[in-house]
């Protein structure tokens, strides 16, 4: 013990007063049990060596992805979130998936103004200094591209938890309800429907039924505790809550309320769902009941028989998620997970089960149940209602095949 | 009332201040916050159109051949020369009676219900490396010229606020509106739900190659 001490002590003073003095310290793998390994026996950088931080470099393949033949542009696409990587219900702010149309602006939040007007007693013009002194609420919600998963509908092609199902993310958002700006500017008795509009170069916009703008809408300039990322709509963004993406307007600088909707191209051209009999559905805005099991997935193969976690994550438009059931047979038997704690409203949220995996050939799935009682479906059942070219939407029940070496596969059942 | 209105603002106010929150209880600028919109920044901002009635269309005109110039110029390069779409770059025309086949085509021909969208588009967000900077009657030549490729109007079509709400497209009638959802309805079955024998693989991404890699810097991978 003393002749430890003293060669560790040793260790440190060389490794401290020798430039490059890397052989001189103990090899940890020698030396346990127990060792320092160098990081233990030197001193780490000070304070504010990263003001902002970062995170470790050994996580440096934990990053946004896309799928470069996807697109014709990496200015209207998408990218990724890592969900392989991730293990709470918040989605760290540089890991959030993209959806840009025509690229991410960088906006001076000075310049920044958002109008209401339309049908309304007193159009408004605001500042961001403006909008942030009206009462702020935060509340933590998903949001999810309809997409998510389209590039499944046809059949298994993405190998991939992150590629199959990580156009979701979820964050604490803070801001202002959307109610408050509208009864500030006063709502005129004929007006309906609210056209919002972003700043980007697509200046994307969208129509939203009035009902659900006073419901639960949040005009938020804060994502997680901090000002909104850029590539999330910073300075200002809409959130509406547990609807498809595309309506959550990023860049968020218009307001207009009116009688009757707008279909816009992006609620007519886009985000419509063909069905086979060659008519379309529009207006698809909730987000039904979904989730996936995160571990094991493609990218988080097994590691020998023996005792496992199952985790996942599960989340719906309709408001909390009650039940979610996890099978590892392919369907055949189900057993119910556990929910942790906090279950919130339009939020994800995490589910484990634990497995002892004998080393055979597995089929591991969940199915989440909501509030209301939907059943999260399987392809198959979808595919009977809308066919396989309605893009948006495929909310199906995910399948891993689990092989003995333990490799996972996506894969869907006839 | 409005004197009493006026008289209760400053209390309203100090209310909301202790209470945020409180839904129903504000009058329109209760706050005060931020400045009233005037006519002439309203008038600035608000490009809207809606797509059933063109509502919001401005004043101007365009013709096709007109249009067919500033194409050539400003979208031939991503949507190609007749909008066959160079690459990946959205096609412009086609698709027509496409909607219900294996791999359906939807474009402004075959699949967008109202003509006025396409100006509020083509207006708000093209060409995609400089939008909203063309001219409405550039805006309105340009619909005119892809609304003629894909035959929707004749040769002689002048696009304006009034002609473009009158275009009849061809799949106006098959959208539908409300969202019959949920479509979908099980029991969530416990035990023995289908049959083990029948669970069957029909379809796997192994293989396929279609997957960019996850670890390591970005993919470039193209599809083969
Ligand atoms: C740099 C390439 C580029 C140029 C130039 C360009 N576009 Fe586009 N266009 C795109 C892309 C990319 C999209 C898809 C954008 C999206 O979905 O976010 C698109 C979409 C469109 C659409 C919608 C297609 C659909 O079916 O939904 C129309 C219409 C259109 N462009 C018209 C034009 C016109 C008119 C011009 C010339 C003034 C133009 N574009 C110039 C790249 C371009």
């Amino acid at each position: 013990m003393g002749r430890r001490r003293f060669l560790g002590l040793g260790a440190a003073l060389t490794s401290s007063l020798a430039v490059g003095g890397k052989q001189a310290i103990a090899d940890p793998a020698q030396e346990s049990p127990p060792a320092d390994a160098p990081w233990s026996q030197s001193i780490g950088a000070g304070v504010v060596d990263r003001p902002y931080g970062r995170p470790a470099d050994a996580e440096a393949s934990v990053i946004r992805r896309n799928v470069p033949w996807l697109t014709a542009s990496a200015e209207s696409s998408v990218s990724f979130s890592p969900l392989q990587d991730l293990h709470g219900i918040i989605t760290p702010n540089g890991l959030f998936f993209e959806r840009h149309h025509a690229g991410r602006p960088d906006i001076d939040p000075a310049q920044h103004k958002l109008m209401i007007h339309g049908l309304v007693e007193r159009p408004l013009l605001l500042t961001m200094k403006d909008i942030m002194r009206f009462p702020s609420v935060s509340r933590i919600h998903f949001i999810e591209c309809p997409a998510n998963g389209g590039m499944n509908w046809r059949a298994a092609q993405m190998n991939s938890l992150q590629f199959s199902h990580g156009m979701v993310s979820c964050a604490e958002w803070t801001g202002v309800k959307l109610s408050t700006l509208l009864e500030e500017v006063g709502i005129k008795k004929q007006a309906k429907w609210a056209m919002v509009e972003g700043a980007d170069g697509a200046h994307m916009n969208r129509s939203l039924p009035l009902d659900k703008c006073l419901d639960d809408c949040l005009v938020v300039y804060a994502q997680n505790g901090e000002a909104l990322r850029p590539e999330q709509g910073y300075p200002l963004r809409l959130v509406v809550p547990g609807w498809e993406g595309n309506v959550n307007i990023k860049w968020l600088r218009r307001i207009k309320l009116g009688e009757k909707p707008w279909h816009t191209r992006e609620e007519t051209s886009k985000y419509t769902d063909l069905m086979p009999d060659g008519t379309s559905r529009g207006f698809t805005w909730l987000i039904d009941a979904k989730s996936v099991v995160t571990f094991p997935c493609p990218e988080k193969p097994l590691d020998g028989p023996g005792l496992y976690e199952i985790r996942g994550l599960a989340w719906t438009g309709n408001g909390k998620v009650k039940r979610v059931d996890v099978s590892m047979d392919g369907g055949v038997n189900w057993q119910t997970a556990r929910l942790h704690e906090p279950v919130l409203s339009k939020a994800l949220t995490k589910f484990t089960v634990p497995w002892r995996w004998d080393g055979r050939p597995a089929l591991v799935a969940s199915r989440v149940i909501d509030v209301t009682g939907y059943v999260q479906p399987t392809i198959a059942q979808l595919r009977a209602q809308r066919g396989s070219n309605s893009v948006y939407h495929n909310n199906s029940i995910q399948i891993w095949q689990v092989k003995p070496d333990g490799s996972v596969f996506n894969v869907q059942l006839a | 009332m409005y004197s009493s209105r006026k008289i209760c603002l400053p209390i309203v106010a100090i209310l909301l201040a202790g209470a945020a929150g409180l839904a129903g209880a504000a009058e329109p600028g209760s706050f005060g916050y931020g400045s009233v919109a005037t006519p002439a920044q309203i008038a600035g901002w608000d490009i809207d159109v809606r797509g059933e009635d063109g509502t919001g269309l401005p004043p101007g005109k365009g013709t096709v051949d007109r249009g067919a110039e500033v194409y050539a110029e400003q979208c031939a390069a991503c949507h190609g020369t007749f909008g066959e779409g160079e690459g990946r770059f959205p096609k412009l025309v086609g698709g027509i009676g496409s909607l219900r086949d294996e791999r359906p085509e939807p474009t402004v021909g075959s699949y967008w219900p109202f003509a006025p969208t396409l100006w509020d588009y083509i207006n708000r967000a093209m060409p995609m490396q400089a939008p909203h900077t063309l001219s409405a009657d550039d805006v309105y030549a340009l619909t005119a010229y892809i609304l003629n490729l894909n035959d929707l109007v004749p040769h002689e079509f002048v696009a304006d606020r009034n002609s473009l709400p009158k275009v009849k497209m061809r799949n106006r009638d098959n959208f539908i509106w409300t969202d019959p959802r949920p479509d979908t309805m099980t029991k969530p079955c416990m035990n023995d739900c289908v049959n083990a024998a029948d669970v069957r693989i029909s379809s796997t991404a192994e293989g396929r190659n279609l997957t960019p890699r996850t670890t390591g810097p970005l993919d470039t991978m193209q599809q083969k």
